[in-house]
């Protein structure tokens, strides 16, 4: 997993409310598919429409047009994320190049599996998840957004620097490049002493 | 300030504070089963870890295996993943007992009859009724296959401490009242998402009389309440039941074992988040009547009406529930006609509960109308009940006698109810198409559903009783 310090890039506005993970990743492009390559389902029932009988772009939807196409942080509404935990879901965003995900609120597991990932979560009241992405539509071409884990800041293209919250070591994890299982890897020795102590305490454990 | 049995266990595995309410918690067993234990082996190999200790595992196929009386075959849907399953055990060293061995059952039967389930241990399984195992004093849950994964790999686990909720029954059972009907009624009376961010300890007088099995019965079903964790303090009951069994600590180290064990009971002055009382002359026996484990009612009640729920939503999910089950508000649920009767899976397939069934069928034949299975929750179990010979009991009575599995719980071994069919069930969920597409499940003790076979609908067990 590769470590999270700053990114600045294209910030794609998709601020509707429960938006569920069969819409970001439905179940038949799931299965069978390789996580890397799964960003080109992501949002497929918006994304793609039916014209006579062959899958085309669906040239209204926002991640179809540039320079969204290139966007790599996602404003989305309340909820997101809701519905099966699938952890597809993170794969298949990350996988089409977004690394930033902001909302005022996220369904189910899906912050925690955005942790597995590389992925940053944030959670920000809804009226300032509504400005920016009203930001984001209002100018697309110079709409960049600077978002920096070190100082906790996003930084819109207008106006004032937006302080966000992590739990503090969420924050090192992903600054470290670290998912759960790393973490806990990090801390092999502590395991290890918990181990020869409780061996003394409680034999029966260790068959 | 005292500690809570919770408290207790808890504070004895907690390696390290991770800050923002997180905690990293020793893993003493981990149990793997056929599809999530199948799914994080793969994982697990796909990572490239390895399994840092083989022997505090313990794997079976226990979910697709089929049930087919006499065979010991695997099904077919066993065949689907089942081997290939077997053999990352077998290159990973992890204990595993097939289809057909002595050892072999249902996880949450074989733990604590193999003791690899101890008090004040730490257990956990990709599966949501693991919290079963508290019954024995066990810290017990369930979890997903990517936190499986770091529990193989590492003997750890990341987690935020949940509050805890104690619920005591007092008094004593009254006639045909079993641990089924009480935790039954704590569903009904609670709903299911009460215990949503509780572990949950069962108390007062009627569970310190219960039997060890019973109190697993109970500890099941904390699920269905909404709470992970369900648990009850370890006394001498819980001590007999483990002296000798297969992993069981033995000698000196039995006794050192013992004496640890003594001290896991919440302290006289131990602060529970949430405290419930229920009475026992309150309990007759229960049954469900909907789709969910809260949509139930005494036997002697009629099925209630929808637009008197508590909530809009409440009522709502009624309507949709009765529509399923086919039944209508104002209708008594004793009569109903029934097609099935299952007495198995985690819950309540353990030698007490075929004893209690066997009780109430002995000398009487399940009515023409119903095809009645009795499923054993291990081969363990199976071969005491033959001993006991209740097998001929069921089997004289017209039931199937059949091999273990997880079998018509869940409908993933091809097990299954046709659609339309009513059931009455000893297992956990009556949810839409659990038993298999459009079947309809009464979730009730194997008292009741060995009343429901003989009669062929569903009967107050009361008047069965010898
Ligand atoms: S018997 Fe049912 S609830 Fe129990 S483990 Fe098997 S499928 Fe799950």
């Amino acid at each position: 997993m590769r470590a999270f310090k700053s990114l600045t890039g294209i910030a794609a506005p998709l601020f509707r409310a429960n938006i569920n993970t069969d819409i970001i990743i439905p179940m038949q492009h799931l299965v069978g598919t390789d996580r890397v390559t799964m960003g080109f389902n992501v949002f497929a029932p918006w994304r793609y429409e039916n014209v006579d009988g062959s899958r085309c772009e669906n040239p209204n939807f926002i991640l179809n047009q540039r320079p969204f196409r290139q966007s790599s942080i996602l404003i989305a509404g309340p909820n997101f994320a809701c519905g099966s935990s699938r952890e597809g879901a993170v794969w298949a965003l990350h996988s089409f190049g977004f690394r930033v995900v902001i909302a005022p609120s996220f369904g189910g597991i899906f912050a925690n599996n955005c942790y597995q990932s590389g992925v940053l979560p944030i959670v920000l009241k809804e009226e300032l998840v509504a400005a920016l992405a009203r930001q984001a539509e209002a100018a697309p071409h110079t709409a960049t957004f600077t978002v920096d884990l070190k100082s906790c800041l996003i930084e819109p293209p207008q106006g004032e620097a937006i302080k966000f919250e992590v739990e503090a070591f969420r924050r090192i994890a992903l600054l470290k490049g670290l998912d759960d299982l790393g973490m806990i890897k990090s801390r092999l020795l502590e395991i290890e002493k918990y181990r020869n102590l409780d061996c003394e305490v409680r034999p029966w454990i260790y068959l | 300030m005292g500690r809570s049995l919770f408290d207790k266990i808890w504070d004895q595995h907690v390696i390290a504070d991770l800050g923002s309410g997180m905690t990293l918690l020793h893993m003493d067993r981990v149990l793997l089963h056929d599809l999530s234990g199948f799914r994080a082996l793969k994982m697990l190999e796909e990572r490239g870890e390895a399994v840092v200790n083989p022997s505090s595992t313990l794997a079976c196929p226990d979910h697709t295996a089929g049930s087919q009386p006499g065979a010991e075959t695997a099904g077919s849907a066993y065949l689907r993943g089942g081997p290939e399953f077997r053999q990352l055990c077998e290159r990973y060293g992890i204990p595993y007992y097939h289809i057909g061995d002595d050892n072999f059952g249902i996880l949450h039967i074989i733990g604590p009859e193999l003791g690899i389930t101890l008090p004040g241990v730490t257990l956990v399984c990709g599966d949501s009724h693991t919290c079963t195992h508290g019954g024995l004093g066990a810290l017990a849950w369930g979890i997903g296959s990517t936190e499986l994964v770091h529990v193989l790999a590492t003997q750890t686990l990341m987690q935020r401490k949940p509050k805890v909720k104690r619920i005591r029954f007092e008094g004593q059972p009254g006639p045909g009242v079993t641990s089924k009907d009480m935790i039954l009624h704590a569903i009904g009376r609670e709903g299911t998402r009460a215990g949503d961010g509780f572990a949950i300890e069962y108390a007062g007088s009627a569970i310190e009389s219960m039997d060890i099995e019973g109190r697993m019965t109970i500890c099941n079903l904390s699920i269905e309440m909404g709470s992970k964790i369900g648990m009850t303090a370890p006394d001498e009951k819980t001590f007999n039941y483990l002296r000798g069994r297969k992993h069981a600590p033995k000698d000196g180290v039995w006794d050192q074992a013992v004496k640890h064990w003594r001290a896991l009971v919440s302290d006289e002055d131990a602060v529970f988040d949430d405290d419930t009382i229920f009475y026992m002359n309150d309990i007759r026996p229960q049954i469900t009547w909907g789709t969910s484990p809260e949509h139930v009612i005494s036997i002697d009640q009629s099925i209630p009406d929808p637009d008197k729920a508590l909530s809009r939503e409440r009522c709502d999910s009624e309507r949709a529930a009765l529509e399923y089950i086919g039944l209508r508000p104002g209708m008594p649920i004793e009569g109903v006609s029934i097609d099935w009767v299952f007495i198995g899976s985690c819950t309540n397939s353990r030698i007490t509960d075929l004893r209690a069934a066997a009780e109430i069928i002995k000398g009487r034949k399940v009515a023409d109308n119903v095809t009645a299975w009795a499923v054993p929750g291990s081969a363990a179990v199976r071969l005491e009940a033959e001993a006991e010979g209740l097998d001929k009991i069921f089997v004289e009575a017209g039931f199937e006698w059949r091999a273990p599995s997880c079998s018509m719980c869940v409908g993933a071994n091809g097990d299954i109810i046709s659609p339309g069919q009513r059931s009455v069930s000893t297992s956990n969920r009556n949810f839409v198409g659990r038993q298999g597409p459009g079947a309809r499940t009464h979730l009730a003790s194997p008292a009741m559903a060995a009343a429901a076979a003989v009669t062929g609908k569903i009967t107050d067990v009361r008047k069965l009783m010898r």
